[in-house]
């Protein structure tokens, strides 16, 4: 009885999640009146907009990752081994950009990087990407930390460095050849999970007016009928695949085969 | 002036004196265990020569050249941990190699040396393998090759073997003492069990709340315990309370009766004496010695090749070792019997 139960509840739960998702695949593939085809598809994958702004998303999510990476490893590392009694601080603080929405966030960043402020970052192209990098380095942080931050709990930090150090190596030799190595399965979960968030961001990317995924699906959501749902399952296979990364990347790290 | 030489260290966590005026002098090639309890300020030694904690004060030279204020990756100095401490995503190459590439050392002559160092510790063929794949004792020689291999002027050694089965403890403490004699490097070599640093120390400093309590050969530390610590940290020890009577002849008035020695004791007559005995110097029965004490058998321990038996002596208890013999059972509880000493075995502790 019990069992039928859960059982139910389980088909529940699926048909919750994937009935609408059925909907707008099954929509998305209608755009030729009377039959299925990928006509919403083609249209999607072959307009300029679209190459251009995922690309544009595409490398700003690859720069925010080694902006994270360059921040968020040294950090957790050295929190770790010389500043135990900060970690609840740190945690505290990287957990902000759950709490302050990006809207927030954004104008904040407007106000005080605009073009008559002592850094104006907002006055030219290449300081806007910059700006908007920060930003979604920002909305990743309590991903990226947690993911790291875990990555280094499963390491003796202390014993390794000092181990490393009695053969020589110094900070910067550390960290790349022994922390980050040790940590790389969590940090690229921590990167795969900024990627999803960086492709999808549609606020900051919007009011700092550059041209990215975000506001190009929302652009289109506006003004199209059957090209929109296309759009959002590329989207969420996108995701999938980076979910489906995250699994494959910590299942296959070598030196991470322990018999358990 | 010593090779490795440590002078007036002084080492204080917050409130607590871990290290109080540390002196010792290590010679080229000599290998040195701290021997003591835990919390006794051993480890702290051992930190600050190889340079993760600073002294207070003091200073720690090697080969005449002041290394207290150098950053332990300027130090000459190799670790091997409790740990073992390899790191998992290098193989076993890599991680003995690890020193030589930071040093800058060229590819061909770091594998050479890879090698070397493989085969000394007895695992050539396992350069490709990743630690996990390892034993405990493996990890722990690879450390060790490790640690060698950019050949530096002191080892250190965090209690090796203490994550390790007990027989692979013994195989490989004489593994790397043998090591250490070959390669003629000086070593420290922290630990907290007696029999390790007894079988295979050139000298021991058995350490006490912060201060060496006393420094000599294995011999010397075992036979003549100088302080009540170290007597009682280092091997089992009966004490009998005494009233020195006469310092010249060493006549000793116990409660079990008066016991002379026959050598003088530099004490001034009626002064409180503490003599400890061994286990292994007392006797069954009245056979050898020249003291003699009647005593109640109280416990009889067998421990396979040796027999401890636990003895009352008056009110003391005194505890004996003898041989198993097939031929002879030990004493039934209860009985009756006398104990005898030879005279030499008796030490007279100096802090009673």
């Amino acid at each position: 009885m019990t069992r039928l139960w859960s059982w139910g509840a389980l088909l529940i739960g699926i048909a919750f999640f994937l009935m609408p998702l059925y909907g707008m695949t099954e929509f998305s593939l209608k755009m030729r009146r009377g039959e299925y085809s990928f006509d919403a598809y083609a249209t999607v994958l072959a307009d300029p907009r679209f190459q251009a702004t995922f690309g544009y998303s595409v490398m700003m999510a690859v720069l925010t990752i080694l902006c994270g990476v360059l921040l968020v490893v040294p950090t957790a590392f050295w929190v770790r081994l010389k500043l135990p009694g900060l970690r609840p601080w740190v945690e505290f603080i990287t957990l902000l950009p759950l709490v302050i929405p990006s809207i927030v966030v954004v104008f904040g960043y407007i106000r005080l990087y605009n073009t008559s402020s002592w850094l104006p970052l907002t006055g030219s192209v290449t300081g806007t990407n910059m700006l908007l990098m920060f930003g979604y380095t920002v909305l990743a942080l309590p991903y990226m930390y947690r993911a790291v931050d875990t990555g280094l709990r499963t390491i003796d930090v202390a014993t390794l460095t000092e181990a490393a150090q009695s053969l020589g190596a110094g900070w910067v030799t550390i960290l790349a050849r022994v922390i980050l190595p040790n940590v790389l399965g969590a940090v690229l979960s921590g990167a795969f999970l900024t990627f999803a968030i960086v492709i999808g961001e549609f606020t900051m990317a919007a009011l700092l007016d550059r041209p990215a995924f975000g506001p190009y699906m929302q652009l289109l959501g506006a003004n199209r009928a059957y090209e929109p749902a296309a759009l959002a399952v590329i989207a969420f296979a996108i995701t999938w695949a980076c979910m489906g990364l995250i699994q494959l990347v910590t299942r296959f790290s070598k030196h991470n085969r322990v018999a358990r | 002036m010593a090779f490795l030489d440590l002078s007036h260290l002084e080492k204080s966590f917050g409130a607590m004196r871990v290290v109080k005026d540390f002196n010792l002098g290590i010679d080229k090639g000599e290998f040195v265990s701290f021997l003591g309890p835990s919390g006794c300020g051993k480890t702290t030694v051992l930190r600050m020569v190889a340079g993760f904690e600073t002294p207070d004060s003091g200073a720690i030279t090697v080969d005449g050249k002041a290394i207290t204020g150098l950053k332990p990756n300027q130090r000459s100095i190799g670790m091997v941990f409790q740990a073992y401490a390899l790191f998992p995503n290098l193989t076993v190459a890599e991680n003995v190699g690890f020193g030589l590439k930071v040093a800058g050392v060229p590819k061909a002559e770091a594998a050479s040396r890879v090698a070397e160092m493989l085969a000394l510790i007895g695992l050539p063929d396992l350069g490709a393998r990743y630690p996990f794949q390892l034993s405990g004792g493996q990890q722990q020689r690879v450390a060790l090759a490790r640690a060698l291999a950019p050949r530096p002027q002191v080892l250190l050694l965090d209690e090796p073997l203490s994550a390790l089965d007990a027989k692979i403890r013994v195989s490989l403490r004489t593994e790397i003492r043998e090591i250490q004699q070959r390669l003629g490097i000086t070593t420290i070599f922290v630990t907290h069990d007696q029999e390790e640093a007894l079988s295979i120390s050139d000298r021991i400093v058995v350490m006490n709340g912060g201060i060496a309590e006393q420094t000599g050969r294995p011999l010397e530390i075992y036979n003549r315990p100088r302080t009540r610590f170290v007597a009682n940290f280092v091997g089992t020890l009966s004490m009998l309370e005494g009233r020195l009577q006469d310092p010249a002849t060493g006549r000793v008035s116990l409660a079990e009766g008066e016991v002379t020695l026959g050598r003088a004791i530099e004490r001034p007559a009626g002064a409180a004496v503490t003599l400890a005995l061994r286990p292994e110097a007392l006797h069954l029965g009245r056979a050898q010695g020249d003291i003699v004490l009647p005593a109640r058998v109280a416990e009889v321990h067998f421990l396979g090749s040796v027999i401890r038996i636990r003895v009352e002596a008056g009110g003391t208890s005194l505890s004996l070792d003898t041989f198993n013999r097939p031929d002879t059972p030990p004493p039934p509880l209860g009985a009756a019997t006398e104990v005898s000493i030879a005279a030499a075995d008796v030490i007279v502790l100096d802090d009673a």
